[in-house]
């Protein structure tokens, strides 16, 4: 990479089958802008992800990882959310213990009507690990070029 | 340690258990190690002194799938992670006779070590210690030989039991949280060298993980030869960090702080600091609570309120 070209981070973007996702499609259909640096994964529920996915996408090469749901209360299985904000408490604390910069990994609450949100929340996001740069403290090497 | 043993004898002999699950004399005082004995010619070999420092709890699971009712000794700290195997359905209540040993702190030999005595010869359990070297004989102190977990003490009570034998008493002299905090105030940057160096340590020896007493699947996600760090050969330096995250995540709100893993640690991490990191969290953040003091209460990792903290607290000042 040479020094002048400007960084662009990969960051992956866990979303919800039946809130955020929607909001993602509800932002591309109303013409909203975000970046193109975001990589969204599509999941069942907000409550599927396993902490290790978001180490393994860390580990694959990404800057930032960002987790999106249905509002707490809103869940299409009713109680999904409400574990996985207790989890990525503990998880996000824990990283934030070994060193990592906290600011690398967030979770947003996107509902399929929020389209602006999705797509400010991402741009916000965005801008945010750009400014915190390459994530080297938790990269694997070997995938690096 | 006589009378714990006629006792263990005796419902050995009677028939009320089908094996005993104790201690067994090393080569040495300070290496008893963790044994089942099933006749009265076995149990000449069991021990019980100040240096068994083995959590028997895990043992109990194999032993539940077994014929007949296995003995077993548990201390009080031990008693905790029993209920919390009970709890989660690890094992069988009705296939385990308790007997509550007392313990008034136990002593490791690395700590013996540690101050400075080489060419060890002999070691007592006594009050201070006696050591004897190939360069002479030296006293200890014996709350100077204690495991680190035991300056934490859980209290003298066996949450459960069939019956007691001996005393039992609380050694706690430190704040449990005392390192997590000092951890905690460091900037990013000393955080992760902290961490760096000491996990950098790790030979994966997987020694941490089968002595856990919450770490009780019977299929681990780190057996998979999917996985990157089923091995070291095939692991850098992040593939430890994720082992020791994922495992400390994955007994966060059922790790009852029994301190066995970094005690096994051949390389010395302090591994519980983890562990007292999610229980700091989660007792900030949901509650007060002790994995395995009671087999009813509701894990707070499996259980939520709708007023929860946002993950973002973390990034907003900290969990306090």
């Amino acid at each position: 990479m040479s020094v002048n070209e400007e960084f662009r981070p990969k960051i992956v973007a866990f979303c919800c089958n039946w809130c955020s996702y929607a909001g993602a499609d509800l932002a591309g259909s109303s013409r909203l802008a975000y970046p193109a640096d975001v990589k969204i994964i599509r999941v069942p529920c907000s409550c599927r992800v396993n902490p290790m996915f978001i180490l393994r996408a860390f580990e694959k090469g990404a800057d930032g990882v960002i987790l999106c749901g249905c509002h707490p209360g809103d869940c299409h299985y009713s109680t999904g959310n409400y574990y996985t904000r207790r989890r990525m408490t503990m998880l996000f604390s824990m990283l934030d213990f070994i060193g990592v910069e906290n600011g690398r990994t967030r979770v947003e609450w996107v509902s399929a009507a929020e389209g602006v949100k999705f797509s400010t929340t991402m741009n916000d996001f965005v801008a945010k690990i750009r400014s915190l740069g390459k994530n080297v403290r938790l990269g694997d090497l070997r995938c690096k070029d | 340690m006589q009378g714990l043993k006629a006792r263990a004898l005796e419902l050995l002999n009677d028939g009320t258990v089908s094996r005993v699950l104790g201690w067994k004399i090393g080569e040495n005082t300070y290496d008893p190690e963790p044994a089942f004995f099933e006749t009265a010619e076995a149990m000449e070999q069991f021990v019980y002194n100040n240096f068994c420092a083995a959590n028997l709890s895990k043992y109990m699971i194999e032993a539940s799938k077994l014929e007949g009712k296995t003995l077993v000794c548990l201390k009080p700290c031990d008693s905790y992670s029993f209920n919390q195997l009970l709890a989660e359905h690890r094992i069988d209540r009705e296939k385990a006779y308790i007997i509550g040993v007392g313990c008034k702190g136990k002593l490791s030999i690395e700590k013996v070590k540690q101050s400075g005595l080489k060419g060890i010869l002999s070691v007592t359990d006594t009050d201070p210690l006696k050591v004897e070297t190939l360069y002479g004989d030296a006293e200890v102190a014996y709350k100077d030989a204690m495991l680190d977990r035991c300056h934490v003490c859980k209290g003298k009570e066996h949450v459960v039991y069939d019956e007691l034998y001996g005393e039992s008493e609380d050694t706690s002299d430190a704040d449990r949280f005392e390192q997590v905090r000092a951890i905690e105030a460091m900037s990013p940057e000393e955080k992760f060298a902290f961490f760096q160096a000491e996990l950098s340590k790790c030979i994966r020896c997987n020694a941490c993980r089968n002595v856990c007493p919450a770490c009780s699947c019977r299929k681990c996600v780190f057996d998979s030869n999917k996985f990157d760090s089923a091995q070291k050969a095939n692991v850098d330096s992040f593939e430890e960090k994720m082992f020791h995250i994922i495992r400390a995540f994955h007994v966060a709100g059922r790790c009852t702080d029994c301190g066995e893993c970094s005690r096994v640690c051949p390389q010395g991490i302090p591994l519980h600091l983890f562990n007292r990191k999610f229980i700091k969290d989660i007792n900030a953040l949901y509650g007060e609570y002790q994995a395995g003091a009671d087999v009813d209460a509701k894990g707070p990792l499996t259980s939520f309120t709708t007023e929860d903290a946002e993950p973002g607290v973390v990034s907003q000042g900290g969990i306090v």
